[in-house]
């Protein structure tokens, strides 16, 4: 498996990405904004960081990206789409996944350690997370305050679209746990096949046990069995 | 005289000045010429006050590359063919007028000084410093400051890993926002801000030009007063997005194609006038400048505008003529556009025209030769006064519930209380390098790992911590300026890292008046003799003086950022407790006298008195840093807390905090109260050169305190943390408070302050 990491003029993750891939075992190429293709088998990571400056709303002007017509066509032919914090920012603006991310109750912006809770386990980036795992990673944005309507949240929830909530170190989806007044606790959700992933928090700074732990790399070692199998079945 | 005294307040250049110039030039100067030497010669850039002092800094150590003065910045040898460049510079005057903006573009001039020596940055930290919060006017200065280094820093996606800060009344309405940056690279990338070579161009790159910030350096070498509003046109404005490109731009510069360049140099304070004229200078060059090819962003716009702007994000690149192409091409590919203004001479003139229009023509020498006013020191007697206070007439803490209560009351305090509510606002983590983050002494940092993911051939990295106590500078400059560095180098060695070299904010307030120059000369000293004798030099800096309103001077307040180097950031210390732990006081023994209350938080923000003489024995200092490094380089050590501000009960219940633990002091030590020992002074006192340490095994315990005895250092274990002892409550000596009570004071002291 190989990732393409999108690296938006604005992206600073990208980095990080590719470390974090590094240490389970993913080679990662960077790919400019301007380009369009992608492997069908490529996971293509949209990292963090302030894609075009991000002076009218975050992610607003990204969708306009060449790069992200070839995200629009992967995602639809079922290939792997994780977009982080400003990348998850992005596919919402993008509409590859519905809602948008608001700025954070508390006006603020928050670097800090929460932890998640997987909601779902039928999506390649949760499958291989065990039951009632809670991961411990960090959250690091001015506006990740998921915001849906009912519907539109009573939707995700019936088709086990929310992929993870924040919870506290027992796992339970309180308010104190929310580091941004998402509703009903929303950290990352899936699109309706389960393969393009959006959440804010940073599994790709949780990668190594000098930077303090290793949880984020569940996600990524999840993903990486979902393609190994699907590649095995084709 | 054609000249009259509104023009020469304008570019803050006295009359004598005046004259010196016409003097120097043998005729009177063109417009362009006064603005171009009135900005150079301000305090901001020519250092016209403190550059005489200059020569008492050490500049050269083992660690050193590069010496400050032949750059911008000295550049220390981290090993392994690593080496990092580092600054501080202050924009109080436009974080007191503008915060939100005014830190933010301080944040974004440093990360501009360091990218243009080719080096990436990879760490900010800030010093900063406030009038109480009780005053909503300063509530809004230091939300507004925080929210503008945030909003910078987040931006353009470099980490900021520490730093610190302070409030005083003196401080009120004149905050102190001084920025630092640590960038790291491969030695061979290290650029040069030279233009050399004739006929090479001159291409400025990045950002159009404005009329933001015109006069911004004369404005950092006034005094704040009511009118000082007005000058908010002085202010830039920050643009992040546009900063991280050059950044980027500039590092691939420097990575890939450094043989393209003669040299490279930012825009800061005086814009294109001193960045122009200082690289011409350092090549023994001259420039020719045509301002009808700045690109601008405003209309009609003179070529005195076009001079003097700040706006902000822009870099000066001398390319050798033969790649102007390609250079201008690789700034292209990141989206900037980049044009071609000038090109170097060899006749050592600034000459500036506008179209077939000479403005200005006049001999770079002139430009950068400022006046040098060498201090009129008057010690003020108010020191003497403060140091004859009698200490021992302050009442003692009457007992044990007293003291524990007074310790709670400092947790709690605005000057010791956690930090969190500030730098959980920064992104202190992107670029997965932060191995230490805020919040103890020192943050580690990483060098950058291979792109594998493997860190194997990157386990080498730096501490870095700021620091700077101006209540004890207050009281006495010189032996203050002194425990600035100590202390900033007791904190970087809590990490395990060894002390390489300092920067240095010098604010002060107005040296014209005799006082303030008896601080300032006596701090340089201080600095300098400190700096001796850790071996650790100065390798960049900046003075802002006049930092003064209409009620008088801030403290004096030398920041000091110190830089410390780690063979293997693994092998890092934290001061967290864990359960079971030994805990040993190091460099002093327990019991004190009330002198060891001299400027301390207790006297200061308890009892509100600032008095005593502080003291510091260097000697002592070096042998009690060495012994730290020694026993940790033994594996003795599990965790070090630089024991200072809030003294002893504060070191600890902060280590207990952080380590989520409780402490059991060992019964039977002698705090006082006893002959010439008394208890506040045991808790609370500020005597230097102390360290709190953590040893595990009693094998271990007697190890370092044999290595202690052989150093000549006053060692004693204090007790034990966590389930061994203590169970969820901090007891030492008659302190006895529940960790609970303790974390929730701490956790939320700023939150409270802000919340009146």
């Amino acid at each position: 498996m190989r990732a393409a990491v999108i690296v938006f003029p604005g992206t600073w993750s990208d980095g990080d990405c590719v470390y974090a891939l590094g240490r389970v075992g993913v080679d990662s190429r960077r790919v400019w904004h301007r380009e369009t293709e992608f492997a069908a088998d490529e996971l293509v990571v949209l990292p963090g960081g302030f894609s075009y400056g991000d002076y009218l709303r975050c992610g607003s002007i990204a969708r306009f990206s060449p790069v992200m017509e070839a995200v629009r066509s992967h995602a639809a032919a079922g290939g792997l789409v994780i977009g982080i914090c400003n990348g998850f920012q992005v596919l919402c603006e993008a509409g590859l996944l519905p809602g948008v991310l608001m700025r954070n109750d508390s006006l603020q912006f928050r670097c800090q350690d929460i932890d998640l809770l997987p909601a779902q386990h039928s999506s390649p980036f949760t499958a291989g997370i065990a039951a009632g795992r809670v991961l411990r990673m960090p959250v690091s944005h001015g506006e990740g305050n998921y915001y849906a309507d009912e519907a539109t949240l009573d939707m995700l929830e019936d088709s086990g679209r929310v992929a993870f909530r924040y919870c506290d170190a027992e796992g339970r989806a309180t308010a104190g746990a929310n580091p941004n007044g998402s509703l009903r606790n929303i950290a990352g959700i899936t699109n309706e096949a389960g393969n393009v992933l959006g959440m804010m928090p940073h599994p790709e700074r949780a990668c190594d046990p000098l930077l303090g732990g290793v949880d984020g790399n569940a996600i990524w070692e999840s993903a990486l069995g979902g393609v190994s199998a699907a590649t095995a079945g084709a | 005289m054609t000249v009259d005294d509104h023009t020469l307040d304008m570019v803050a250049m006295s009359r004598d000045e005046y004259e010196r110039l016409v003097d120097m030039l043998d005729r009177e100067p063109t417009e362009v010429e006064l603005g171009m030497a009135g900005a150079l010669w301000s305090e901001h850039c020519g250092y016209k006050h403190s550059r005489p002092l200059f020569h008492h800094f050490p500049t050269e150590g083992p660690y050193v590359l590069t010496k400050v003065g032949e750059e911008n910045a000295g550049a220390i040898d981290l090993g392994g063919g690593w080496c990092a460049v580092f600054k501080m510079e202050s924009h109080n005057h436009p974080s007191a007028l503008e915060p939100y903006q005014g830190a933010a573009t301080g944040v974004g001039g440093i990360l501009r000084d360091i990218f243009a020596m080719g080096m990436r940055p990879v760490a900010l930290l800030d010093s900063l410093r406030f009038g109480p919060l009780s005053d909503p006017n300063n509530r809004h200065l230091f939300s507004g400051v925080v929210g503008g280094i945030g909003g910078y820093g987040n931006c353009i996606g470099v980490p900021t890993v520490g730093g610190e800060v302070q409030f005083d009344a003196s401080y009120s309405g004149n905050p102190l926002v001084n920025a630092m940056c640590v960038g790291v690279g491969r030695i061979e990338h290290l650029l040069s801000a030279q233009a050399g070579g004739p006929g090479n161009p001159l291409l400025l790159v990045g950002a159009d030009t404005g009329r933001d910030g015109i006069h911004g350096a004369t404005f950092a070498s006034v005094e704040l007063d009511e009118g000082s509003g007005d000058r908010r046109p002085a202010v830039q404005v920050g643009d992040p997005f546009t900063e991280k490109l050059l950044m980027e731009a500039c590092v691939e510069l420097a990575e890939q194609h450094g043989d393209w360049i003669e040299g490279l140099q930012d825009l800061g304070a005086a814009g294109l006038t001193s960045s122009a004229v200082e690289s011409a200078a350092r090549a023994g060059t001259g420039i020719e400048i045509d301002v009808a090819l700045v690109p601008r962003r405003e209309r009609e716009m003179s070529a005195y505008d076009v001079m003097l702007s700040e706006s902000q994000e822009r870099m000066l690149v001398i390319p050798k003529r033969e790649h102007l192409d390609d250079v201008i091409a690789l700034f292209r590919r990141w989206e900037l556009h980049a044009d071609v203004i000038g090109q170097v001479t060899d006749d050592g003139m600034a000459t500036i025209v506008d179209g077939d229009r000479e403005v200005a023509r006049i001999r770079v020498d002139v430009l950068i030769d400022a006046p040098r006013y060498p201090p009129e020191a008057e010690r003020p007697a108010s020191l003497d006064r403060a140091q004859a206070e009698d200490l021992d007439a302050i009442a003692d803490v009457a007992d044990g519930a007293a003291a524990t209560a007074a310790l709670l009351t400092l947790l709690g305090s605005e000057n010791i209380g956690s930090r969190r509510w500030i730098y959980r606002q920064y992104d202190h983590q992107v670029l997965n390098q932060t191995v230490v983050r805020p919040g103890g002494d020192a943050a580690v940092v990483a060098l950058p790992p291979d792109g594998d993911g493997d860190r194997s051939g990157a386990r080498r990295g730096f501490a870095v911590a700021t620091d700077g106590n101006g209540r004890l500078v207050a009281l006495e400059p010189r032996i203050g300026a002194q425990i600035a560095v100590a202390e900033a180098a007791r904190n970087v060695v809590a990490t395990g890292a060894t002390p390489a070299a300092i920067t240095d904010c010098l604010n002060f307030g107005n040296p014209e008046k005799p006082d303030v120059a008896y601080e300032l000369e006596q701090s340089i000293i201080g600095l300098s003799e400190a700096c001796e004798a850790l071996g650790t030099p100065v390798v960049s800096g900046n003075a802002s003086l006049y930092n003064e309103t209409p009620d008088g001077a801030v403290m004096p307040t030398p920041a000091v950022g110190m830089l410390g180097v780690i063979d293997d950031v693994e092998r890092h210390l934290t001061p967290a407790f864990g359960s079971g732990d030994t805990a040993v006081l190091l460099g002093a023994s327990p019991a004190q006298p009330a002198s060891a209350l001299a400027g301390s938080e207790y006297l200061a923000g308890l009892l509100g008195r600032l008095a005593g003489r502080p003291e510091i024995d260097l000697d002592l200092e070096v042998r009690v840093q060495q012994l730290v490094l020694d026993a940790h380089g033994r594996g003795l050590l599990t965790a070090a807390h630089d024991c200072a501000d809030g003294g002893l009960a504060v070191t600890v219940a902060e280590s207990c905090l952080a380590g989520d633990v409780g402490f059991e002091g060992v019964a039977e030590l002698d705090f006082g109260p006893g002959p010439g020992a008394r208890l506040d002074a045991a808790l609370f006192g500020e005597v230097q050169s102390r360290f709190v340490v953590v040893v595990q095994s009693s094998t271990d315990a007697d190890a370092l305190l044999e290595l202690a005895a052989e150093a000549g250092v006053p060692a004693t274990v204090l007790g034990t943390a966590g389930s061994g002892g203590g169970g969820d409550r901090i007891r030492l000596g008659p302190v006895d408070l529940a960790l609970d009570a303790a974390r929730d004071a701490y956790d939320g002291a700023l939150e409270r302050a802000l919340a009146r």
